[in-house]
């Protein structure tokens, strides 16, 4: 398995190649285009962009810190190169001409775009099944052998569907900007394609599904993604890979389109703990463009090596409110499994408590549509974006354009949040929620007080679902089940992390979340480290049944 | 001092976020006042009332972008330019009776701005707006419906529309009807308020605190936090004591350094750069102040003002009128002549004015012997006029002071003209 220090070291000495890297990635989306990862792909620029990394690793001179490393980013950053569309008719086509500083500070690095993952639209989900180019795929236990793996030529068509047949006036007309030629093209069709109805296949979990198949499928060996109640964790944990949530305040939002502004958090989605603390080393820190980061001096990321940590000096907390009784006994059981693995090595490991975490999910809802009601007033179809072609009045066409360009689940939010924030409900909905958010809060703040150095919890309830077991049930019930785990985190700020631990008895893999101070992400990622090393996960058994 | 952000959300093509950054909750800064100076007419005078208005609060929030209402091509274009740049609104209670007076509290306001630098004052380009609530009762009784009259962009605007207001609404009343609380606009061309075709339910915005932006802390010298750099500070004992001397200071100063009256005292701090001019001017020539405020408010002023040029861009600089000012008060010129002078020099003639007087030979005639001379030629030419003034008519007096100016060419000493005039018609 390639990881960033081992890949690195390899180019450095000569021994691979940054356009070998570049194509073996390349060769792996091609193989795993099934899995509708990527909205868009920028192969031809990347192989450019190999060639420069390469004359600069044979000069062997100014050598940067991630030179010649794939990367893939979620379709809600903005990047002028490439769309960025947040999986929605809305932003279709749109470039937008500025890159997210995230982004920008990986590329200058020397990192290669490899292209934009698919997502639930605007980052409303936790199964990125809610896209208009189509759901996201689990590459566990995905048929793959049963398909023809496409070997075509440069910039292919991402097929898109829609899960629902919804009549638009739109008809799809991607790529409106000229100069890049190498962007994706997305054929739109009203209709659910084969492959996602006849054959049996996992969801990959979400907000940023795409980005987490990337990873675990090799196309990338890291990728960004966004986490506002779980987005990262829970693909991570359903597609076996490290996601990495870092605290509030320490990674500028500039460039990421918001979704809930006080809860966002760029995340890093890769299969080495190492590998997210070398990528937070290089995206961590102030931004003036965006006033909620914090102000304080940066500290280097680098971890001990493993054996260098002592586990028995940390103290592991066990929250019981976890133990919902809607939690099945396999996840129970691993949970447990991993709190022995703690104890067994000598670090102390007590119960502790969070005695409002029962309303957590409920105000992270009303929060969530509170602001997503803000946020999505921006898109009216004046500046930039769908502009639906009534021309009655500004207020039809507002009406059209917004129906038009957001799907339900974004349109539902948009009501449910306005509803909240008017006059007469305010106090009872978004201040009352506020209110409880703090309790919340402190109920972690307390815990840390008390000496506890991490959380360990589960990151979602069970394994990965199939496609049709999951969408039996509303996006709205969806994720308040499976955000249950991790959205508190986002509710206080803090940084988390899931690990993926083992395969499941049903063949996918299962993660453990471990939740840690806020500010103290250098700690978190310690013990993170040392606890993945202790599973040692398989991921050669997926790149098998890949390859 | 903490103030905080707020997103006030509404639907309009000149608002692209779908909200506008505001301070609803808690602003910046409540319970002020300013005190201001207010010209009320009583006998054909105008004598200046000292006012106060209290100030509610002032709030930081974004400007909108600006629409324009093409009612030809029936459609709207908006412009986007000043749409997020950051703006200061500042209301005010309802402390003010009339237009005029509303307009010389804007006026305060705006010296006040302008003096610290923080507004150019350029009210129809845009940078101080005023919208305008009114409402009328009987005395004792509360306050009536008000409308709101928004976008006034010129002191006279804001005089004639409030004025305008309180007579159109005063004259519904009489006839039986109802005030609206509606929203107008003022139609600078008929001199009418307008009501604006508005949305008539009522808006709820939906405020929500801005969450990208942190508390607004303000400190003092006593609660000076820790741990921060100077930058990240905003010290407001510091900020007063660098404030420059604010215009009523300038006024007193003035008033009481020159013994000008309030309004002169007004004039010179009320146009930038005038009273530094004047200052110049006086100081040097260590003159009758009144003298040069005369010469600077009626003569300088009244041609820089028909060339639209400001004091900075004045072709008669403080050096030169200076040099006037002195031969004025040596009496070495006439009043005349020094309006003649000041119109060679508007002119583009770069002289100093003694050289200009010399050069037309304007020198003033203050001997009594030439004077004396004129005056009699003015009388030998003058019969009629003389028997007129011997035989009881005092005012042809004038027309015979009249004949000995223009024989002296303009340049005799009036004061001397008068008194030599007299004595020889009375000598007759």
């Amino acid at each position: 398995m390639q990881n960033l220090k081992e890949v690195l070291n390899q180019l450095k000495t000569n021994h691979l190649s940054a356009e070998a890297l570049c194509e073996q990635c390349i060769q792996r989306l091609r193989k795993t285009q099934d899995l509708n990862a990527y909205v868009s792909v920028s192969d031809s620029k990347a192989r450019r962009q190999a060639q420069k990394a390469q004359q600069i690793y044979n000069s062997g001179k100014n050598i940067r810190k991630l030179e010649g490393i794939p990367i893939a980013v979620k379709d809600n950053y903005s990047t002028t190169d490439i769309q960025t569309s947040c999986a929605s008719h809305m932003l279709l086509g749109y470039h937008p001409p500025y890159n997210a500083t995230v982004v920008q500070r990986l590329l200058d690095q020397g990192a290669i775009l490899m292209g934009k993952t698919n997502m639930d639209e605007f980052a409303m989900g936790s199964g990125s099944v809610n896209s208009i180019f189509g759901p996201v795929k689990n590459p566990w236990k995905y048929p793959f052998n049963k398909k023809t793996q496409n070997n075509q030529s440069s910039d292919y068509d991402v097929r898109a569907a829609s899960n629902k047949k919804t009549s638009m006036d739109y008809s799809a007309n991607p790529s409106k900007n000229d100069s890049n030629q190498e962007t994706q093209y997305v054929t739109e069709t009203d209709h659910v394609t084969e492959s996602d109805q006849s054959q049996a296949w996992y969801v990959s979990g979400g907000s940023s599904g795409g980005s987490a198949v990337a990873v675990a499928t090799a196309s990338c060996l890291v990728a960004l993604g966004s986490d506002t109640g779980g987005s990262v964790r829970n693909p991570a944990s359903y597609c076996g890979v490290v996601g990495y949530k870092p605290t509030y305040g320490l990674v500028s939002r500039h460039g990421l389109i918001p979704l809930v502004n006080s809860m966002d958090v760029p995340g890093i989605l890769s299969k080495t703990v190492d590998d997210t603390a070398a990528v937070l080393d290089v995206i961590a820190g102030h931004d003036e463009l965006d006033s909620t980061t914090v102000t304080d001096p940066r500290v280097p990321f680098n971890l001990p090596d493993v054996s260098r940590i002592d586990i028995k000096s940390f103290h592991i907390g066990i929250p019981k409110e976890y133990h919902v009784p809607t939690l099945p006994g396999e996840t129970r059981q691993t949970w447990q499994r991993a709190a022995d693995i703690f104890e067994n090595a000598g670090a102390k490991v007590s119960q502790v408590s969070l005695p409002h975490m029962q309303y957590s999910i409920v105000c992270y809802s009303v929060l969530n549509a509170c602001e997503v009601a803000s946020n999505m007033a921006c898109y009216d179809g004046i500046e930039f974006g769908h502009r639906a072609s009534t021309s009655d009045s500004t207020e039809a066409l507002y009406a059209s354009t917004r129906h038009q360009g957001f799907n339900e689940v974004v349109r539902g939010r948009i009501l449910a949040g306005n509803y909240f924030l008017l006059k007469r409900n305010y106090d009872k909905y978004f201040l009352q929620a506020q209110r409880v958010r703090r309790l919340i809060s402190q109920d972690f703040a307390n815990i840390f007080k008390e000496g506890i150095d991490v959380l360990l919890t589960p990151t979602t309830l069970s394994d990965a679902m199939s496609y049709t077991d999951y969408i039996s049930e509303d996006n709205r019930t969806r994720c308040e089940k499976e955000d249950l785990f991790t959205q508190p985190v986002n509710m206080a700020g803090l940084p988390a992390i899931n690990i993926p631990m083992e395969i499941s008895t049903s063949g996918l893999p299962v993660g453990l979340q471990l939740i840690g101070q806020s500010f103290k992400d250098k700690r978190l990622l310690t013990i993170s480290k040392w606890f993945e090393h202790q599973v040692n996960f398989p991921y050669s058994d997926l790149v098998n049944s890949i390859e | 001092m903490v103030s905080k952000f707020d997103r006030k959300h509404y639907f309009y093509a000149d608002l692209p976020a779908g909200y506008q950054i505001t301070q609803h909750r808690q602003p910046i800064a409540v319970n002020g006042y300013l005190k201001y100076t207010s010209l009320q007419s009583a006998k054909g005078n105008q004598r200046p009332v000292k006012k106060m208005a209290k100030i509610l609060q002032i709030q930081l929030e974004q400007d909108s972008g600006k629409s324009l209402h093409d009612d030809e091509l029936r459609r709207s274009l908006i412009d986007l330019n000043r749409a997020g740049v950051g703006l200061m609104e500042i209301v005010t209670a309802p402390d003010f009776s009339t237009g005029t007076e509303a307009a010389a509290f804007i006026k305060e306001l705006l010296l006040i701005l302008q003096t610290i630098k923080v507004c150019d004052g350029k009210m129809s380009e845009g940078s101080l707006r005023v919208d305008a609530n009114v409402s009328v009762h009987h005395p004792g009784q509360p306050l009536g419906v008000r409308t709101e009259v928004k976008n006034l962009n010129s002191i006279t605007g804001v005089t004639k529309a409030i004025d305008f207001e309180i007579k159109r609404q005063i004259s519904e009343l009489e006839k039986g009807n109802e005030i609206f609380n509606e929203t107008k606009s003022f139609d600078y061309v008929t001199g009418k308020t307008v009501t604006m075709r508005d949305k008539e339910r009522l808006q709820d915005y939906r405020f929500m605190p801005e969450p990208n932006l942190l508390p607004l802390r303000l400190y003092t010298n006593d609660t000076l936090p820790t741990g921060l750099s100077d930058d990240q500070i905003v010290n407001v004992d510091k900020l007063r004591d660098s404030l420059p001397l604010l215009p009523a200071q300038k006024r007193q100063a003035v008033q009481d350094k020159y013994g000008l009256s309030y309004n002169q005292a007004q004039f010179l701090v009320g146009e930038e750069g005038l009273l530094e001019y004047f200052t110049d001017v006086v100081e040097e020539t260590n003159r009758d102040p009144l003298l040069t405020y005369n010469l600077l408010a009626n003569q300088v002023l009244m041609y820089l003002n028909r060339e639209d040029i400001s004091i900075h861009n004045s072709p008669v600089c403080s050096k030169r009128l200076k040099e006037l000012v002195v031969l004025l008060s040596h009496k070495t010129i006439s009043l005349n002549t020094a309006k003649k002078v000041l119109e060679v020099m508007f002119e583009g003639d770069t002289r100093l004015p003694p050289d200009i007087v010399e050069h037309h030979n304007w020198k003033q005639i203050t001997d009594p012997d030439k004077i004396e001379e004129y005056c009699l030629d003015a009388i030998t030419k003058n019969h009629k006029l003389v028997s007129l003034y011997k035989g009881g008519k005092k005012k042809v007096f004038q027309n015979l002071v009249g004949q000995v100016h223009k024989m002296a060419y303009g340049r005799a000493e009036p004061n001397l003209v008068n008194e030599i005039l007299k004595k020889k018609l009375d000598q007759m």
